[in-house]
């Protein structure tokens, strides 16, 4: 009984402020886009679509943590940067497009 | 110099969050754009210059990587016709979510021996895993819907079903995989291959005519994928990214939903009956 207690009071001392992190980013996710037109819809999506182009940021840290011999995971996190950053640039640079249309039909 | 880092890091969310808002509406979408990318090359550049205590940075590989993947992404951005862009988000989507999932198991694989199995990290590491992969198989098949070379023909057997038994046998191995006394492997890539099954099954049975609405849903998966690959590195900047895609993500999808006149499970459920 007593572990227990302990196991969880240590769980919510770690986790506890990454949780409240979590439910508010979530929060202010959901309240900062309100009401979005339905022209703008696929560039949104588009663009935060690269936004969670984020993760390269992961495979940034895995390289910069490997040994320099170790090159499964050396190859392994070049994949996942090369991967990620089509995401990110490319999904940039299509929204960008996209906007520019949408720009010209208004005038 | 750790605070450094993460005032840094929080410039840039709010930068993020900053460049969202601005989508969302006509007159700054462009901006918004914009700001977004600007928040995105700042986090990078914090990422790759902070202090790390251990490891040898190798920096040639990252450059290689973030060069050839920029280019890449930039000659099919720029190449892609109009009509095409929203099965380009898709695969660029898929992109990502691979991403995720290359990290979970290259993670994996360099767990430190003495972490417990029944820990935040290995959880974290699982979910990572998991919702890259969906997301990385999903957005291929959406992507392969939208341009006509899958064009319905992927049609499982009782769709519902298979769906559901997949969805378990991933919760309850990953469940057993945090149960054992130190690490499986081969549960690792059993989870891994029902995962990218998952994402199959999942989008398959879905009609082509709603593949806008999957893509939005899967782009909101990535970005929950990303914060799990941050809880990895309790990395802020893609804990928050991540999941401000994700939240946001999920409302798009509905809004999306509601301008069809659709309910998002009516277009899930649905898509699945019309499939079976």
């Amino acid at each position: 009984m007593d572990t227990n207690v302990l196991f969880i009071e240590l769980f919510l001392a770690q986790y506890l402020p990454i949780i409240t992190i979590l439910v508010l980013a979530s929060f202010l996710g959901m309240e900062i886009i309100g009401k979005v037109p339905t022209v703008l819809h696929t560039p949104l999506m588009s663009g935060a679509n690269a936004i969670s182009g984020v993760v390269v940021i992961g495979a940034i840290i895995l390289i910069r943590n490997a040994a320099a011999d170790d090159y499964l995971t050396l190859g392994m996190g070049f994949l996942g940067i090369c991967l990620a950053m089509i995401n990110v640039v490319g999904g940039f640079a299509v929204t960008n497009r996209m906007l520019d249309m949408f720009k010209k039909k208004n005038k | 110099m750790n605070n450094t880092i993460d005032f840094l890091y929080l410039a840039s969310i709010i930068v993020f969050v900053f460049g969202l808002k601005g989508l969302a509406h006509p007159e700054t979408a462009r901006r918004g754009n914009l700001i977004a990318a600007g928040a995105m090359g700042a986090a990078i550049l914090i990422s790759i210059f902070a202090p790390m205590e251990n490891g040898d940075n190798n920096y040639l590989w990252i450059l290689g990587g973030m060069v050839v993947g920029s280019v890449i992404g930039l000659i099919s951005a720029k190449k892609v016709a109009m009509t095409k862009m929203p099965e380009m988000v898709s695969l660029f989507n898929g992109l990502g979510g691979a991403c995720a999932m290359l990290i979970g198991i290259v993670e994996f694989k360099n767990l430190d021996p003495i972490t417990p199995m029944m820990s935040g990290a290995v959880f974290a590491n699982l979910f990572a895993l998991f919702i890259g992969s969906v997301s990385f198989t999903g957005s291929i098949i959406a992507w392969g819907k939208l341009n006509g070379s899958l064009r319905d023909t992927l049609k499982l057997p009782a769709p519902q079903v298979i769906n559901l038994v997949t969805l378990l046998l991933i919760i309850g191995g990953s469940a057993w995989t945090m149960m054992q006394p130190e690490l499986d492997m081969t549960l690792v890539f059993a989870l891994l291959a029902l995962s990218l099954f998952y994402g199959v099954a999942f989008v398959s049975p879905i009609g082509g005519g709603d593949m806008p609405v999957v893509i939005s849903l899967l782009n909101s998966f990535t970005g929950i994928g990303a914060t799990g690959a941050g809880l990895i590195y309790g990395n802020n900047v893609m804990i928050i990214g991540g999941i401000l895609v994700g939240a946001s993500g999920i409302i798009l999808t509905v809004m999306m939903c509601k301008a069809m006149n659709r309910s998002l499970i009516n277009v899930i459920i649905g898509g699945l009956g019309s499939g079976g």
